[in-house]
């Protein structure tokens, strides 16, 4: 066996993560959906997120345009404050934001469950109850994350603007119809649409790594908070790098 | 009298019914170079009650892993009612299970669902066509074995230690298994709940006649609850045979186990 030094642990668990995905989209295709299961996780993910995700997103619209106004100002182009926010807000600021505070919240949920499940037998208790663990608990969980991730960006960012617009009159004076026409002419379909893809990508990362990670879990009650906290550092970090490739695709494919 | 090789083991194993309901042959399972069973050799009968006793790491949860599928031995066959458990696919290995009781080391009680829910878990997931109705008879009938009717809207972690193993034996019982597995069902509880569940283990297998394989190395539970003993020693099938007879042997390494 190799040794473990820091290389060879972080290309094991690459390698781990990889058959763990790829077990996944298997598994997925499979029959015996678990339908019902998948709602409830659509709820639990979703539908629990939406206060912090809204208030987050209200307060980075808000600050986002009272930061940016001085130096609008200064180039004397302070109109334009509406697009500059907006073209921020959707392209990089939304989706990221979210999606970092999705892997706060429901990555580390998930670690921390499917981790205290794994070390009390629970997951092996499913699977003599008839039950395929792995569909039940891996499949519905990720594939709620990855469902989710982009409708909480699509209200994250509604709401952001709409912070952004508050932040706008809170020194200037536009009306709610010239904010909205001036974020929205400047935004291109090319802006909206490499935004939104990328954030299933990000849902998609909580969620398997969430569930690798706590599915891997060790023995003893410490292995779960290890599982969580390890969850929510490596989908952050997933996440950057997700986005730098997105940029890189867009770039290629002229969509910029 | 100790015997070591396994051929005789099974011959003068002590017989209760007359059809083994499980057979284990030549299981071998190894986690890189710890080689935990090696030739290890097992028969339950029907109705009858067998302790697997063993010092602690040494294979007893490995070996029933192996028995319900959820660990692949390396060698050997393990026949459950006539099906050879690791050539299964998952289909018919649940259709086996289905018959085949587990109560884990852990409880392993879902935290998320009240007793109920854990309860009606294995009944709806076997893909046993009820109705609610008789569901709730089932998961009142099953509660009812334990002593724990009142507990049916509750959540586990508002159970004691001692409730929570009696649940777990419900949610084993519902399904009306013929053989049901015990890891360790006394650890872990003070010695007075521990002798709650030995009585009650015993009760359940009067009533409905099960065979039992029950993994322990609490010397109440193996006095109390055992028409046989198997000594897992080196990963093998080291000694067996009644408490009276193993109880009077003179082999060190039996005799410790009686100390
Ligand atoms: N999934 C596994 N992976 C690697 N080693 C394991 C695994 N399960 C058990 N073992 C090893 O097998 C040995 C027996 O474990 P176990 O059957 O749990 O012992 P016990 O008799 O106390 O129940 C131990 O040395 C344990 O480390
Ligand atoms: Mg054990």
């Amino acid at each position: 066996m190799a040794k473990a030094t820091p290389l060879n642990s972080f290309l094991d668990q690459a390698g781990s993560l990889s058959k763990f995905s790829f077990r996944f989209l298997w598994q997925w295709f499979k029959p015996r959906y678990e339908g019902s299961e998948f709602l409830r996780q659509c709820y639990v993910i979703g539908y629990n997120s939406l206060p912090l995700i809204g208030l987050t997103g209200f307060i980075m619209g808000l600050v986002l345009t009272m930061q940016l106004r001085p130096s609008m100002i200064e180039y004397g182009v302070e109109s334009q404050l509406p697009a500059i926010v907006g073209i921020s807000v959707v392209r990089e600021i939304g989706p990221v934001i979210t999606a970092l505070i999705f892997a706060g919240k429901i990555g580390s949920s998930i670690g921390a469950e499917l981790g205290s499940m794994k070390v009390t037998e629970q997951i092996d208790a499913m699977q003599v109850s008839g039950t395929n663990p792995f569909k039940y608990l891996v499949v519905s969980r990720v594939l709620a994350a990855t469902l989710m991730l982009p409708i909480l960006v699509i209200l994250s960012d509604a709401i952001s603007l709409y912070g952004s617009y508050i932040g706008v009159n809170i020194r200037g004076n536009t009306s709610f119809n010239l904010f909205w026409t001036q974020v929205f002419d400047n935004l291109a379909f090319y802006d909206v649409l490499p935004a939104f893809i990328k954030t299933f990508f990000f849902g998609f990362a909580v969620g398997i790594i969430g569930c690798f990670k706590g599915y891997n879990s060790n023995k003893g009650t410490e292995g779960v908070g290890r599982s969580a906290n390890s969850a929510v550092v490596v989908s952050s970090i997933m996440i950057f790098i997700l986005d730098l490739l997105a940029v890189q695709i867009t770039d290629v494919l002229g969509f910029n | 009298m100790m015997i070591t090789e396994n051929k005789t083991i099974l011959k003068d194993a002590v017989v209760k019914g007359d059809e083994p309901v499980m057979i284990i042959r030549n299981v071998y399972k190894s986690f890189e170079n710890n080689h935990v069973l090696v030739d290890f050799n097992l028969d339950l009968y029907k109705g009858e009650n067998v302790v697997v006793l063993g010092k602690s790491g040494s294979g007893k949860s490995v070996l029933i892993k192996c028995i319900v599928g959820l660990l692949k031995p390396d060698k050997g066959t393990i026949e459950v009612f006539g099906k050879n458990i690791p050539e299964l696919n998952e289909a018919e290995l649940d259709q086996v299970i289905a018959r085949v009781g587990f109560l884990f080391q852990s409880n392993a009680l879902y935290d998320s669902m009240t007793v109920r829910e854990n309860l009606e878990f294995p009944l709806r997931r076997h893909w046993i066509k009820v109705t609610q109705e008789e569901v709730n008879t089932m998961v009142m009938n099953a509660l009812e074995d334990v002593g724990l009717e009142h507990t049916v809207d509750m959540m586990p972690i508002e159970l004691s230690g001692g409730m929570r193993k009696r649940i777990a034996l419900a949610r084993t019982l519902i399904l009306k298994p013929d053989i049901i597995l015990y890891d360790e069902p006394t650890t872990g509880l003070d010695p007075i709940t521990g002798k709650e569940i030995i009585k009650l283990m015993v009760d359940i297998q009067k009533k409905y006649n099960t065979s039992s394989l029950i993994i322990s190395h609490d010397m109440n539970c193996v006095r109390m609850a055992s028409d046989r003993i198997v000594i897992l020693l080196d990963g093998k099938c080291y000694a067996n045979g009644t408490y009276a007879e193993l109880k009077k042997n003179e082999d060190p390494k039996v005799k410790q186990f009686f100390e």
